[in-house]
């Protein structure tokens, strides 16, 4: 189930050292978005979980980015179309040096830089605002469509969630996607299986999901999104794939790291407490020793 | 003034050619339309700048996403679709992606209000201003003529920002020659009066001066008349001076009079200089098909009118003076 569906042993492989860094990257993802919404008192802890790896390696690996000129208009850029997952990106932005990492624990807090979903307008390094699902994919479109007419070198991505896929403007924009052939830009499915109300199966059956996204005319990838080496062959086949954008449906984890967060609707939007913030930390350090 | 028949232009066919002229001088002007292109005339853009327009289909909330993205890469796009589209169904677009982030996002609006005509409610905006001046930072401007919509266009894109521009399907008549110095969030006097004041906006403009004219041939009656194009900002030391000045005003608007101009106006002289004010507009209901001469008629939005109105403010005028 979890494998490309075209070869992926010709693409440049993640060095062992990488793959540990990688690893240790989302690792403190998980550590800033525990923190952060403990200390906040609210956020979606579960989807920020179960993104982690898929944003160190986006940010670390990946995307040609520089902290020190968020504007730089050659960038790759991406968007989190499902903004709830604000932790996980403010934690990636903060690693990488858009802000400072202190400023994580501002989350949702009045007056803070951070606000409860991503603001590009209040935060450096952050490309759209989103929080309204739905949306995200339609800007991400618009921006590649830019860097092309400016034969820009730029790559977009952009991360939904699965049941933000219940979204009709989602499918507009996967339309739009195929039609423009903007194969300078990848879309990650964050495919955790649990919306608010239980899980997607149940809310609204979302069956399938590679089948719709190839009936809609991407390129698609189906992968294990806790596996760095995966997310990273899975950019680099979207960078190879000529003529059609590509999406990776990511097999995730809601809550992954957390032993009483996995799998569990509740974490999708309420914080830990203070203690149960730090009992998770230290299971994730225990795990990476 | 109405002697001759006067030339009348659409103001979405102004808005088709100034577009052309915007991007011949600007390369990151880029336009975007959801298969209305022919309506909104956005077709003559797409005919000379194919690789900068962008025929988005039947969809216009991804039209106003994709719109965002643009902008947010250092494109200005004009997105264009019906005024009951753009405000109405992509509402959430605007306000999420375009409104929020403040990005330099033009909304060209064809087709507002009745005058759309025969297809009927479903397609005429009746509460597309109002939902547009909610929105934080949203610049609102509809223009009276070809003229001013040309000027508005080039102000737009001037301007950093979300802009809604609201364009009419039916030809008016021009108003305004070259000379005229457009700028947003200043009404322009168009004729000077004491007794009371008319604010009109839109297809509205060229019946206050009619109504205005005979206000003074037939009922003696002094009537000032600003076009008020842009909704908001809205030019409160304009209506504030008229309030003063005439102390009466009308408001005219192709619009429901709940949220649109004449709210605008009402919310400034009640904070800041109350007098009496007459609103001419939609009362409170839907469209319909029908030809806009008669849909004018039928929702009292005609010349006489403005003049009943008017008369009608000067005299709760007198009554509060005396």
């Amino acid at each position: 189930m979890l494998g490309c569906d075209v070869h992926c042993c010709q693409v440049p492989a993640l060095a062992e050292d990488e793959v540990r860094m990688l690893k240790e990257r989302a690792r403190r993802v998980r550590v800033h978005v525990l923190r952060a919404t403990a200390e906040a008192g609210s956020g979606h802890p579960g989807g920020s979980l179960s993104s982690a790896e898929i944003l160190a390696t986006l940010y670390f690996k990946v995307m040609r980015i520089n902290p020190k000129d968020p504007g730089w208009p050659d960038r790759d850029r991406f968007v989190l179309s499902k903004g709830h997952a604000a932790p996980a990106l403010y934690a990636v932005l903060a690693e990488a040096g858009f802000f400072p990492v202190e400023e994580l624990l501002t989350l949702r807090k009045f007056g803070s830089r951070l606000q409860g979903h991503p603001s590009m307008k209040h935060t450096p390094g952050v490309e759209m605002s989103t929080g309204s699902l739905g949306q995200g994919l339609s800007t991400a479109n618009g921006m590649a469509l830019a860097a092309r007419l400016d034969g820009r070198p730029t790559r977009v991505y952009v991360l939904l969630g699965d049941g933000e896929l219940e979204e009709g403007q989602v499918w507009e924009a996967a339309m739009t996607s195929v039609h423009r052939k903007l194969d300078n830009l990848t879309a990650f499915v964050d495919y955790n299986g649990l919306q608010i109300d239980g899980p997607v199966t149940d809310v609204k059956s979302l069956d399938n999901i590679a089948a719709r996204w190839r009936a809609f005319g991407w390129h698609v990838l189906e992968i294990d999104g806790h596996d760095v080496r995966a997310i990273f062959a899975a950019c680099e086949e979207a960078k190879a794939t000529k003529g059609k954008p590509t999406v990776v449906v990511a097999h995730t984890v809601k809550g992954r790291g957390v032993p009483f967060m996995e799998n569990v609707v509740d974490w999708h939007g309420k914080a830990p407490s203070r203690d149960q913030a730090e009992e998770a930390v230290r299971r994730i350090e225990q795990e990476a020793e | 003034m109405m002697a001759d028949a006067p030339k009348k232009i659409a103001t979405r066919a102004a808005y088709g050619k100034a577009l052309v002229r915007l991007g011949e001088i600007n390369p990151d002007v880029v336009v975007l339309d959801a298969d209305l292109a022919k309506s909104t005339k956005t077709d003559e853009f797409a005919a000379r700048f194919p690789d900068r327009f962008f025929e988005m289909g039947i969809a216009e909330a991804d039209m106003m996403g994709t719109a965002a993205g643009l902008a947010a890469s250092g494109k200005i796009p004009f997105a264009s679709t019906f005024a009951v589209f753009a405000a109405g169904r992509a509402f959430d677009q605007v306000r999420q992606v375009i409104g929020y982030p403040g990005l330099n996002v033009k909304i060209g609006a064809s087709h507002g209000g009745i005058t759309v005509g025969e297809d009927g409610a479903s397609h005429q905006s009746v509460e597309d201003i109002a939902l547009m001046r909610a929105i934080p930072g949203m610049t609102v401007i509809v223009p009276a003529d070809a003229m001013e919509t040309e000027k508005a266009v080039f102000a737009a894109a001037q301007h950093k920002g979300p802009v809604y521009i609201r364009l009419g399907r039916s030809g008016v008549p021009v108003i305004f020659d070259d000379n005229y110095n457009f700028e947003i969030g200043r009404a322009a006097l168009l004729r000077e009066g004491g007794d009371v004041t008319i604010i009109a906006c839109g297809v509205l403009v060229s019946f206050a001066l009619e109504a205005a004219s005979r206000l003074s041939e037939e009922n003696g009656v002094s009537a000032r008349v600003l076009n008020m194009a842009t909704i908001k900002p809205a030019d409160d030391e304009a209506v504030i001076a008229a309030a003063r000045e005439t102390g009466a005003i009308v408001t005219a608007e192709e619009h429901s009079v709940i949220g649109g101009l004449g709210s605008a106006v009402c919310e400034i002289t009640a904070e800041r200089f109350p007098v009496p004010v007459e609103r001419v507009g939609i009362r409170d209901a839907f469209g319909q098909s029908g030809t806009p001469e008669e849909l004018l008629r039928a929702y009292g939005l005609l010349p006489e009118d403005i003049v009943k109105a008017a008369l009608r403010a000067v005299e709760r005028k007198r009554g509060t003076t005396r």
